[in-house]
């Protein structure tokens, strides 16, 4: 009765081998590297990139341990720090020619030393949480009201120029907060300005009431609309701060959305967080200028002569030179979108603006009078300039509905988009939460969780050992392939462990053994009332089945509790919970049951199960 | 080896009266301290800023309290922090100021008198982070009993449901009563230790409620008394040595696991100690008084089959 048929030790073997395969990896350690990646949307790390850095290495003399190009940024791995620096160097060196406007991120960082094979199987090591490996961590509350105000504010600019264009006389437009609202002399007129409202902004909802004398229209902007403005919001800020991140030199930064408002950065191995609070509350500006056309400026464009009088000198992103009057057109502020897309006649890749009401009757009067003419669209960050795109005027331009097209690929039009877009914040962003961790700090905290749970574990095991005799030794077993497969899962799912992770594991382990306690003590009470050595073992597994589920769906029940309203640390520990309890299940009860099956199932006729002292009546 | 001779099921039911008087008394000073003392949050619940600074020798506090005093910053705490070179200041979140400066501006001042000092961590939080923290921790709470309640009333019955829950809810209770009455730091892996514990001791309540059920079936002729009574003796040498290995544990943390992981271990020791408790001499005893009876367990099917151990009902087999 106390025998497993061969496919439950395959599953066993099997789960075995894969906890061992992916526990593996962590046991490598890490090995200094040097990672690059993009700093801007328009350069890419490809097997171009990695020829170079290649080439540079070889001339430098450094032999790289590895070199991987996966997800968009290139890994290169050394056996020293002191050859890290050195391809640093050198790598930067063949990359980024100019410190000012580099194309390339080149970071140092820590790379694990597993074999090849082991992570093209994708068995990785633990990540760790920044209160392990140090770092920086930022929370950043977008200011939502702001978004919406500034989209309320360009659409009762609009609804003024439209309003105009139809001839509806209003006697007055403001914006009160998200409201905006409209005054009439009489009541066909709102009417009339309400169907015409109503035609042209599909995201607005009106409703109209008397007011004294007037009448007073009053549009919001509606629901579906104001959930898309502040999408489009924090995904802009998220891609702005992506942007900026990069400057930062950081390998592996985390960008991430949290909830509808906010967004998590987290920058590991940075110390310097002035800096870093600094780049992130930057703005950048976006401009328009008209380019000087005359001769003199098209032979200093070409030359590095002096540009003419009331004009600079600025560089496209090909390295082309541009000069652009002094005098602005239009600011960032007038801009309220940007998408890439088709032109409607040619179908050719083109980037549409949308400009607001005051933004559109500037363009207009300014495309009217120079047809012909090139314009160009500037970037200023840190007070340097960059052209993003110099197109020629073809006709007037009203409407506030700007298109850019021609000599464009699909890939340019998206970035010059996304350039466009992402100069600028689309709100106010504030920090509501930071933590900085020492890199020091981190390996302590790393030192002190591993030794909180070897030492617990050796104090389990050895008390099992002693107390249960060989039932004990299976039970310690079990309690290692516990901690095995926990350890493959996390590297499995990639989860994030941090010191909070590390408590938890050495929590879950104390509550795993309950389990094989149960069992133990279920076997010895059957003994004591006199059953047979075989069936108090199977009495003894089957009973405490029942008792363990149990306590283990209510342990569940916290564990679940804390993942779905814990945040930051709470977090961290209860994804190890939850898996912990998962795993000890499997590894206390069915492992476990295996191993006495394998020892005692065989004999036939077993006379005493090596259990302790079994004291008996 | 066995620590646990026990010739004759222990007379637990009879002296319930005694223990919960006990219970009930250490859990009304547990409210007083709450009420009177309150819990010394962290500043993840109260917003602010809180720094980790090392000297390269023993800091003297004194003056690091007159350094930041001098930068206009109130109600500031100054104290070591593990050695005593290690320093932990305290900052409550500063009104009508970007609060996410204020660690920059200690920093350089306390830079200014001994160069060598360095930044260890540094931690701000919003208010309105602190406030977020709070109530998504009530409703950690609130999901965690309304779950467990709703398990344990399908599994066993209500009446199982309520008594676990009341025992297991002086416990949380009794733990923040601790943290109240010494000022120890309530912080978020404190939150965490404390839930778990809920998790953890109402499993003590559940073994002894899993024995109580088989009992009824096995001896047909007992006591409901005598059925507690001898359900918990059955099972107290299993709840020692459980709670006993996951003390060692707990204690390995407590010692190997450095400052920050101390309250968290503290938490859980409290907590422990209190879930042994409440589970054998609480638990059963309300059980016992809401009038739990063998009708409520086995309904209407007193003759059991034998060997159906998928049935999650099933339990002793004579």
């Amino acid at each position: 009765m106390n025998r497993y048929a061969i496919w439950k030790y395959v599953v066993l073997g099997i789960a075995l081998l894969l906890g061992a395969f992916y526990t593996l990896p962590n046991f490598y350690g890490e090995a200094p590297a040097v990672q690059i990646s993009a700093a801007k949307a328009t350069a890419k790390v490809d097997l171009g990139v990695q020829d170079r850095v290649e080439s540079a290495l070889k001339a430098a003399d450094l032999a790289p341990e590895l070199l991987a190009l996966e997800g968009g940024s290139l890994k290169v791995r050394f056996d020293s720090t002191d050859a890290q620096i050195k391809a640093k160097d050198a790598i930067q060196q063949a990359l980024v020619p100019d410190a000012n406007d580099p194309s390339y991120v080149v970071a140092l960082n820590l790379l694990a030393r597993s074999p090849a094979w082991l992570s093209a199987m994708h068995a990785a090591p633990m990540y760790l949480g920044l209160d392990l490996r140090g770092g920086v961590h930022f929370m950043l509350q977008v200011d939502m009201p702001a978004a919406l105000n500034k989209k309320a504010e360009s659409l009762a600019g609009d609804i003024r120029s439209t309003l105009r264009e139809k001839n509806v006389r209003h006697s007055g437009i403001s914006r009160d907060g998200q409201k905006i609202e409209v005054r009439f002399r009489d009541m066909p007129t709102l009417e009339a300005a309400q169907r015409v409202i109503q035609e042209q902004f599909a995201d607005l909802q009106m409703t109209a009431s008397p007011d004294g004398a007037e009448f007073k229209l009053i549009a919001t902007i509606n629901p579906v609309a104001s959930r898309r403005v502040q999408e489009q919001a924090i995904k802009q800020n998220i891609t702005t701060l992506h942007n900026r991140i990069n400057e930062l030199g950081v390998a592996e930064p985390v960008i991430q959305q949290q909830g509808t408002d906010r967004i998590v950065v987290q920058l590991p191995g940075v110390q310097d967080t002035a800096k870093a609070k600094d780049i992130l509350g930057r703005t950048a500006t976006l401009e328009i200028r008209m380019v000087d056309d005359s001769a003199e400026a098209r032979s200093a464009e070409n030359s590095n002569g002096v540009v003419p009088f009331g004009t600079e000198r600025f560089l496209e992103r090909n390295g082309q030179a541009v000069i652009v009057k002094k005098q602005v057109i239009l600011t960032g502020e007038n801009l309220t979108d940007a998408q890439p897309g088709f032109d409607t006649q040619n179908q050719e890749a083109a980037v549409h603006l949308t400009l607001d009401a005051k933004g559109a009757r500037i363009f207009k009067d300014v495309t009217r009078e120079s047809v012909g003419k090139r314009m160009a669209i500037l970037l200023f960050e840190k007070g340097k300039g960059e052209v993003v795109t110099a197109p020629v005027i073809r006709s007037e331009i009203g409407g506030g509905r700007v298109q850019i097209s021609g000599r464009m690929t699909t890939v340019e039009a998206n970035d010059t988009a996304l350039l466009l877009r992402a100069g600028s914040l689309a709100a106010p962003m504030e920090i509501i939460e930071e933590r900085t961790i020492g890199p020091s700090l981190g390996a302590e905290n790393i030192a002190k969780g591993f030794n909180s749970v070897t030492w617990g574990f050796v104090a389990v095991t050895a008390f099992m050992c002693v107390y249960y005799m060989l039932f004990g030794v299976i039970s310690s077993v079990a309690l290692a392939v516990n901690l095995l497969l926990l350890v493959a899962v996390l590297s499995m799912l990639q989860a994030t462990l941090t010191l909070p992770g590390m408590a938890a594991m050495a929590l879950v382990l104390g509550m795993a053994i309950d389990a094989n306690v149960l069992i133990n003590e279920r076997v010895r009470e059957e003994l004591r009332n006199g059953a047979a050595p075989q069936s108090a073992i199977h009495a003894g597994y089957d009973r405490a089945w029942a008792t363990i589920l149990d306590s283990n769906v209510t342990t569940l029940i916290a564990g679940l509790a804390l993942l779905a309203f814990g945040s930051g640390p709470v977090r961290g520990f209860a994804v190890v919970h939850c898996l912990g309890i998962l795993t000890s299940m499997f590894s206390a009860v069915f492992f476990s049951r295996g191993l006495v099956n394998l020892w005692y199932g065989r004999q036939k006729k077993l006379q005493s199960v090596s259990i302790g002292t079994v004291w008996r009546a | 080896m066995e620590f646990f001779k026990i010739r004759k099921d222990i007379p637990f039911m009879k002296n319930a009266i005694a223990f919960n008087a006990v219970s009930f008394i250490t859990f009304v000073a547990a409210v007083f301290f709450l009420f009177s003392r309150g819990l010394h949050l962290s500043v993840e619940f109260t917003g602010g800023t809180l720094m980790e600074v090392s000297y390269a020798q023993a800091a003297e506090l004194n003056m690091v309290r007159a350094q930041i005093a001098k930068l206009g910053f109130n109600d500031v705490q100054v104290q070591n922090f593990g050695t005593a070179r290690d320093v932990m200041i305290r900052m409550p979140a500063a009104k009508g100021q970007s609060s996410a400066q204020q660690s920059e501006q200690v920093l350089a001042a306390l830079k200014e008198t001994d160069s060598s000092i360095q930044l260890r961590r540094t931690e701000f939080v919003g208010p309105q982070v602190g406030d977020e923290l709070a109530i998504d921790g009530l409703k950690a709470l609130a999901f965690v009993v309304v779950g467990i309640m709703i398990y344990l009333a399908i599994r066993f019955e209500w009446k199982f449901a309520v008594a676990a829950i009341i025992a297991n809810l002086h416990d949380v209770v009794i733990i923040l009563g601790f943290f109240a009455f010494f000022q120890w730091e309530f912080s978020l892996p404190v939150l965490a230790a404390v839930l778990a514990v809920l998790g953890y001791s109402v499993n003590e309540s559940v073994v002894i409620f899993d024995r109580i059920r088989e009992n009824f079936r096995r001896f047909r002729k007992m006591q409901t008394v005598e059925i507690i009574d001898n359900a918990i003796t059955a099972t107290i040498s299993r709840t020692i040595i459980t709670h006993g290995c996951t003390q060692l544990m707990v204690l390995s943390m407590l010692l190997f696991g450095g400052a920050t992981l101390h309250y968290f271990a503290l938490a859980l020791t409290i907590g422990i100690c209190f879930g042994i408790y409440s589970s054998v001499f609480v638990a059963a005893a309300i059980a016992m008084w809401l009038g739990i009876q063998r009708e409520d367990l086995i309904k209407g099917q007193v003759v059991k089959v034998e060997g159906d151990s998928d049935d999650p009902n099933s339990g002793a087999v004579v």
